[in-house]
């Protein structure tokens, strides 16, 4: 077997370790799916009346506006999680049973991307699975989902990313979970929940320049104006733009872990 | 052949020299005890060995490779049990094993027939299914020696693999030790505990402090330091005037605690009678009275001064955390 088909393989039985891991661990779940239904319901039920307001996007519902601010924010806590999983594999010594195998040492990192990445698809199935039901159209079809799976996948992927080097540098689960609290920050200071033309200064500059929200416009995009190409070609050198910084953060922390051998 | 060729291999962490000049030597397929306490340095020994840890000086090969510059060729070569067996409690036992033979490069067919082999080797058939957090330590131990032999290395490493365990247990990991040794495993076993390695190892290297102290057979070891020893457990509050009445029958040994004196003898048997009646005429009371051959406690505590205790509590090695 060549050395990069045992690296694949590698890389997709631990993916596969890492999805089991969160489901076989209901408190896992519970950021990636529970936390963004619920603020998706308590928003559409709360605040629907907001595509009325005048300068609102045209929307066929608040709902299906509020999609794609629910999957980001499952996509994010899902490359949270993943990092917080890599810290207490760090923390109990499993990654020297991976580190000490006969493969490439990144191959352990794209294995838990990889797992973030299938965990961004389900929780994007899982939205538009839930939009649908409860009434929301996808102006694009089914290749306008497909498009919006493919963002949350590669978005989680390129963000994941950023927790991963924080698990490698510091290898504490706790200093992972600590970005808890910056992730709903960044989120609320981009066009997930609102539209930026609708907010007020300074947030709305911010939201405006957040690269959070070119990525949402892209998977929003295709759910509620359908594929005309120019917010998902956004999203994609976005995605491209964090993942190149999130990519190379990882592995010099990988590089560090693996000088001082912790 | 040489399975594990070390010279002046050196770890510092900051200021903090962890591992200081070791050299050793390992011939292929003998059993290589690594004997020292709490924070001598096995561990760092160890994971520069098996290429966790680069080594700040100095040089090792393993398996006839360099650790720092082939250090995949070494990964491949070799077998790693670390210490308090890094395993996924959320994994079954079937599971890891499998997803060990895909790290080492098995095909997927391969990989779980040997699955199938080392469970029923390491008498895990029954809870293969079962995740590993409702293993007991001793299964948990069984279970990652098995996932450490799933590509049959050519040397084993085996950090601290009974510690924590029950007699029982640590005598059924002894066996299977002795089995892959047999086989023809060349087996580098890390060890707190004086037993351990003279029932199991040809040759035993002790390190305290960074330093290797001394290496040998345990037999060779403990015939350097020569004469036997009496163990002699006395009343509360007498050691200090037994020491003076012993020191002019033989040499007195560091003392283990409060109550027990060690004093080594040239005759053995022969002196008991001498030292008994002299703590008599003291007006000492002895309590128990034991003829203690040589251990290689004794040759650590010739070599260091001081006696290894292993600590049941105490799991980990207390060595510099990396920066």
């Amino acid at each position: 077997m060549s050395e990069l088909a045992t690296n694949l393989r590698v890389v997709a039985a631990l993916g596969r370790r890492s999805v089991r891991q969160t489901f076989r661990r209901p408190q896992l779940m519970a950021p990636i799916v529970v936390f963004p239904t619920l603020l998706l319901a308590v928003q559409t039920g709360g605040a629907g009346a907001a595509v009325n307001l005048p300068g609102f996007p045209p929307v066929q519902s608040f709902l299906q506006f509020m999609l794609a601010g629910a999957m980001m924010q499952s996509l994010m806590l899902a490359a949270n999680s993943g990092g917080i999983a890599l810290a207490v594999d760090i923390e109990m010594g499993f990654t020297d049973r991976l580190f000490a195998a006969p493969i490439s040492r990144y191959a352990v990192v794209m294995g838990r991307l990889a797992g973030t990445a299938a965990l961004g698809v389900a929780s994007a199935l899982w939205f538009l699975t839930i939009g649908l039901i409860f009434g929301a159209e996808i102006a694009g079809g089914v290749p306008g989902a497909l498009v919006a799976i493919g963002l949350t996948a590669a978005a989680t992927v390129a963000i994941g990313g950023l927790g991963a080097s924080v698990a490698l540098r510091t290898g504490q689960a706790s200093i992972v979970q600590g970005m808890f609290p910056l992730i709903f920050v960044i989120l609320f200071l981009s066009t997930a929940f609102f539209p930026d033309g609708l907010m007020v200064e300074p947030a709305q500059t911010i939201a405006r320049y957040n690269p959070l929200s070119f990525v949402v416009e892209g998977i929003r995009e295709p759910i509620v104006a359908g594929l005309d190409g120019t917010d998902v070609l956004d999203a994609v050198l976005a995605i491209a733009g964090i993942a190149a910084f999130s990519l190379l953060l990882s592995a010099r922390a990988l590089r560090h872990r693996l000088r001082v051998g912790g | 052949m040489r399975a594990i060729v070390v010279e002046g291999l050196e770890r510092a962490f900051d200021e903090v020299l962890a591992v200081q000049g070791v050299d050793l030597e390992v011939e292929e397929g003998e059993i290589y005890g690594f004997l020292g306490p709490n924070g001598a340095g096995k561990t760092t020994t160890v994971r520069m060995l098996t290429t966790l840890l680069l080594p700040t000086g100095g040089s090792a090969t393993v398996a006839g490779h360099d650790v720092v510059r082939e250090a995949r060729a070494v990964r491949a070569s070799i077998g790693v049990a670390l210490q308090e067996a890094a395993l996924d409690p959320l994994m079954t036992g079937r599971e890891l094993i499998r997803l060990q033979a895909t790290l080492q490069g098995i095909p997927s067919a391969e990989g779980k027939r040997r699955a199938d082999e080392l469970l029923e080797r390491v008498d895990l058939v029954e809870a293969a299914d079962r995740r590993v957090g409702e293993y007991s330590g001793g299964m948990q131990r069984r279970l990652d020696l098995a996932a450490a032999l799933v590509h049959r290395p050519r040397v084993l490493f085996l950090d601290e693999p009974t510690t924590g365990l029950d007699p029982v247990s640590r005598k059924t990991i002894w066996e299977e030790v002795r089995e892959l040794n047999d086989d023809g495993t060349t087996v580098f076993l890390t060890t707190q505990y004086l037993e351990e390695a003279d029932q199991l190892a040809d040759n035993v290297a002790i390190i305290d402090r960074g330093r290797l102290v001394a290496e040998g057979t345990p037999e060779s070891l403990k015939a350097e330091i020569g004469n036997p020893h009496i163990q002699l457990q006395l009343e509360e509050g007498s050691i200090a005037k037994a020491e003076e009445v012993c020191a002019a029958i033989g040499k007195l040994m560091p003392p283990k605690d409060g109550r027990t004196l060690l004093l080594e003898v040239e005759r053995g048997a022969a002196d008991i009678p001498r030292v008994v009646r002299a703590l008599d005429e003291a007006g000492i009371g002895v309590a128990a009275l034991e003829l203690v051959q040589p251990t290689l406690d004794d040759v650590f505590v010739t070599k260091t001064g001081h006696h290894l205790e292993p600590d049941e509590e105490e799991r980990g090695e207390e060595e510099p955390a990396p920066a």
